[in-house]
């Protein structure tokens, strides 16, 4: 409903916009110079200069594309199954979408944010929130795979999230809804919010060798919506800063109800102080339930952990800790400038940007220049924080990104334009329209120490007429822009899967020679790994038949099975033997209530299995992998429950027998 | 297999006729070649199908068996080469192993299992091999070691003692 009346807002402010101002450009075609096809064009063969990891929104994926071409390189399955890589299908891939409410196969992912040493991007992971059911994932930039998923507790949509501290100590997870403690009973009346509703902020850590993520602690405030954050960096290395809206307290009709107030806050923690509590031994240990969630490359194989404790900070009862910063009308993007001294707070329904200076705070603290408390936690006077104000830069500003040269570039939801102003004067120095309403915006390490200042792109909520229509619904589009010079220049639009929040890119120097080929065979530790045909098996344990079958271009051993019996629990742990590059074999078996498999060369991958009826089960491998992959197949023989064939397997051996065709049970083994 | 058989026969000719010609494993260096561009040319004069391409000029090869490290290309083979080889002369996927090292010099054979795909691209009697098999040997990724020790193991089973 929001998006609906933001979206008829926004049409109305574009139509008002292009009636009041003649120079505004009516189509594409009058924006779109000469020289941008050479810019964007990536010739057959090469490669682009920038990877660009955009969240995949209500899909739950991570999606991947190359910039400047546009071009969609991968999708990284996070938070939702995805039966074509077996994501949530394969046994040793299920406990990663493991919760405490049990199996979650889907999310809603909306912010990435990378790995950072110093202040840069390292390119080593990147780390994703899941808005609904509150997870945070980490995917491994050797593998492009997701190596982690941790669940939060105390928390009722991890919007705030997962933003990341310059030395990649932690990454945070605010909520966006507040809701009554986990270990408090929650079935309580939801008009009494402000007394039973508590915010809750979790700090996360993050190994540094394995990247390991744990809750370190959580800080618990007022019930608000935690919107967006950034941590400090430089100068204010050590401080976190979140947007807060519905600071009202509003339990319903939000979209009135949560404006009321002229100002809400950009809420100040300073987590070193935060880590300091928690070493003395401070905050008080709850009782919670959360689900901690691993893959390990070893063995090709994810394990889920239910942890039961966690350390929660009140922030009434640590002065210091964390401080108020009015800031306009239900801020949403809450961005640090390279150096670590402005915070630009996006009151999305405010008609200026406010700057706060970091130094400016700092005094404010010392000085006590505070304006009262807010549920305990002193207010700093508006005035004592702010550096300035950016005059009407549009309507609607949303996410602030930095370029190298001093800049700032807001996106304007309502006006649907990029914003280009200076960060010293405040000044506005460019603004091109996107197609339509943009929400995100993203400048290769534009949130980092050292932003490039090459191309932005900015992410758009509203498709329209930008491409062919595919009925009602389109592609969500992206707009990618030239911002080397003076003036911005759009480039290329090109479609996104789901809906894109927020994107991160870093040069493809940084991650391309770090990419993992395949996985060494001998280095695979799971258990029912065949290194090579001799080690393929079958055998009984029970109603469980479990095969050990290896995969090699052209055949699968074993491929003749028999012995299966209607209603066993059949577990094909298949192996890739091989040992190249993009050599994938895929596996399927007619009727499986499940997913094929996508097995990476050297890997091992399982697929459960439940005949249903007796007769005959083709299986084949799924991913076209040589000349002869029509041949890449098998039979599985199910007999009725009880019936006495026994188990046998072979490859290339179970020819007919002319004297004895009909004997039960004839496959020779090999 | 009569076709295989005449080709085995075509490849003991070409090898004998090499080793008239003298070795040349002298006048080259160690230095891998692998960055070379693909050519088709059976007549790319800088493709010397006695020696194949790849890193290995020249493999030392005692005139008796190390059966340690046969034992080593045995374990090695089964993990990555005997889904497609078998040790008779008969094809599966690939050829059969049975007198490889008879058919193919030592350093030939070592940089083909290691440097497969520039191999495939350019020794005309692989090329041949390809339109039987239509399978392009899969680089294994094999270690030099490994490549060592499997070059021991195809000795052994081509009965050297």
């Amino acid at each position: 409903m929001k998006i609906n009346s933001k979206y008829v807002q926004g049409m109305a402010a574009l139509a008002l916009l292009a009636s009041m101002n003649a120079c505004k450009p009516k189509d594409a075609g009058s924006v779109v110079s000469g020289d941008a096809a050479a810019k964007v064009y990536v010739a057959p063969g090469k490669y682009d200069e920038y990877y660009n990891f955009v969240s995949g929104g209500f899909s739950g994926q991570l999606s991947v594309y190359g910039l400047p071409s546009g071009r969609l390189l991968r999708v990284i399955p996070v938070f939702s199954v995805d039966p074509e890589k077996g994501w949530g299908y394969s046994e040793e891939t299920k406990p990663m979408l493991n919760t405490s409410h049990g199996n979650v196969p889907w999310d809603d992912l909306h912010h990435v944010s990378m790995s950072q040493t110093n202040g840069e991007i390292d390119g080593r992971w990147v780390f994703a929130n899941g808005n609904n059911t509150p997870r945070v994932a980490r995917i491994d930039l050797k593998t492009f795979r997701t190596a982690e998923i941790l669940e939060l507790p105390n928390s009722g949509g991890n919007h705030s999230s997962p933003f990341i501290t310059e030395n990649s100590e932690y990454i945070v997870a605010g909520t966006r809804f507040s809701i009554p403690p986990d270990d408090k009973n929650g079935d309580v009346p939801i008009n009494t919010y402000k007394e039973n509703f508590k915010g809750t902020i979790s700090f996360i850590s993050v190994d540094k060798t394995s990247g390991n993520m744990d809750v370190a602690f959580q800080l618990q405030g007022p019930g608000v919506n935690f919107d967006l954050s950034h941590a400090g960096k430089g100068k204010s290395n050590g401080w976190f800063f979140f947007s807060t809206y519905n600071t009202e307290q509003a339990n319903t009709l939000l979209e009135v109800n949560a404006s009321k107030r002229d100002k809400d806050f950009i809420m100040a923690v300073n987590w070193k102080m935060a880590e300091k509590l928690i070493k003395e031994g401070k905050g008080r240990k709850q009782a919670v339930k959360y689900a901690s969630n691993r893959f390990d490359e070893s063995t090709h194989t994810a394990t889920s952990t239910i942890k039961n404790q966690v350390t929660v900070l009140d922030i009434r009862d640590f002065p210091g800790l964390v401080y108020m910063i009015p800031c306009p009308k239900s801020p949403h993007g809450c961005d640090v400038d390279p150096t670590g001294e402005y915070i630009v707070g996006s009151g999305k329904l405010a008609a200026l940007i406010p700057v706060f200076s970091f130094d400016k705070i700092q005094k404010a603290i010392a000085d006590k220049a505070f304006d009262g408390e807010y549920d305990g936690i002193p207010v700093i006077k508006y005035e004592a924080a702010l550096y300035g104000e950016v005059k009407k830069p549009g309507l609607g500003p949303l996410h602030t990104e930095f370029d190298d040269k001093g800049n700032a570039y807001t996106s304007m939801f309502v006006s649907s334009e990029v914003v280009k102003w200076n960060v010293k004067d405040l000044k506005v120095l460019d603004r091109v329209p996107t197609y339509y309403s943009v929400g995100h915006l993203m400048i290769p390490g534009g949130d980092s120490k050292k932003p490039t200042g090459k191309y932005l792109v900015a992410y758009n909520k509203i498709t329209k007429d930008r491409y062919l229509p595919t009925g009602p619904e389109l592609s969500q589009s992206a707009q990618l822009y030239d911002i080397s010079g003076d003036k911005m220049q759009l480039l290329l639009d090109f479609p996104t899967i789901g809906e894109p929040h927020y994107a991160q890119g870093v040069a493809a120097d940084v991650i391309k020679n770090n990419s993992t080929k395949f996985f060494k065979i001998e280095e695979n530790k799971h258990p029912y790994v065949a290194k090579g045909e001799k080690e393929a098996k079958v055998w009984r344990e029970g109603n469980k038949v479990h095969i050990n079958m290896t995969l090699m271009r052209s055949h699968l051993t074993p491929d003749n099975i028999e012995g299966v019996r209607v209603g066993d629990e059949v577990y094909f742990h298949t192996t890739n033997l091989e040992q190249d590059w993009d050599v994938p074999h895929g596996f399927a078996v007619k009727g499986a209530l499940n997913a094929e498999l996508l097995v990476m060369p050297g890997e091992t991958t399982t697929l459960k299995w439940i005949p249903l009826k007796a007769g005959m089960y083709p299986m084949y491998c799924t991913d076209f992998c040589s000349a002869l992959h029509q041949e890449m197949s098998g039979y599985v023989r199910v007999s009725p429950a009880g019936s006495n064939v026994p188990i046998s397997f072979s490859t290339g051996t179970n020819t007919p027998k002319p004297d004895n065709a009909a004997v039960q049970g004839a496959a020779a083994k090999k | 297999m009569k076709k295989l058989l005449s080709l085995s026969i075509i490849t003991l000719i070409i090898v004998a006729a090499a080793s008239c010609g003298g070795s040349s494993d002298s006048e080259k260096t160690t230095e891998a070649t692998t960055e070379s561009t693909a050519s088709t040319d059976s007549g790319n004069p800088s493709y010397d199908p006695h020696r194949g391409e790849g890193k290995f000029t020249s493999v030392d090869l005692s005139p008796t068996l190390d059966v340690a490290k046969a034992e080593l290309g045995n374990q090695v083979s089964q993990v990555k080469c005997s889904s497609c080889h078998k040790l008779t002369d008969e094809k599966l996927v690939g050829p059969g192993w049975a007198g490889v090292t008879t058919r193919r010099k030592p350093e030939w054979i070592m940089n083909f299992i290691t440097n497969t795909d520039v191999m495939i691209d350019k020794d005309p009697e692989v090329q041949a091999q390809l339109e039987l098999c239509l399978v392009r040997m899969p680089n294994q990724n094999l270690s030099d070691e490994d490549a060592r020790n499997l070059l021991e193991f195809m000795r052994q089973n081509d009965g050297v003692k």
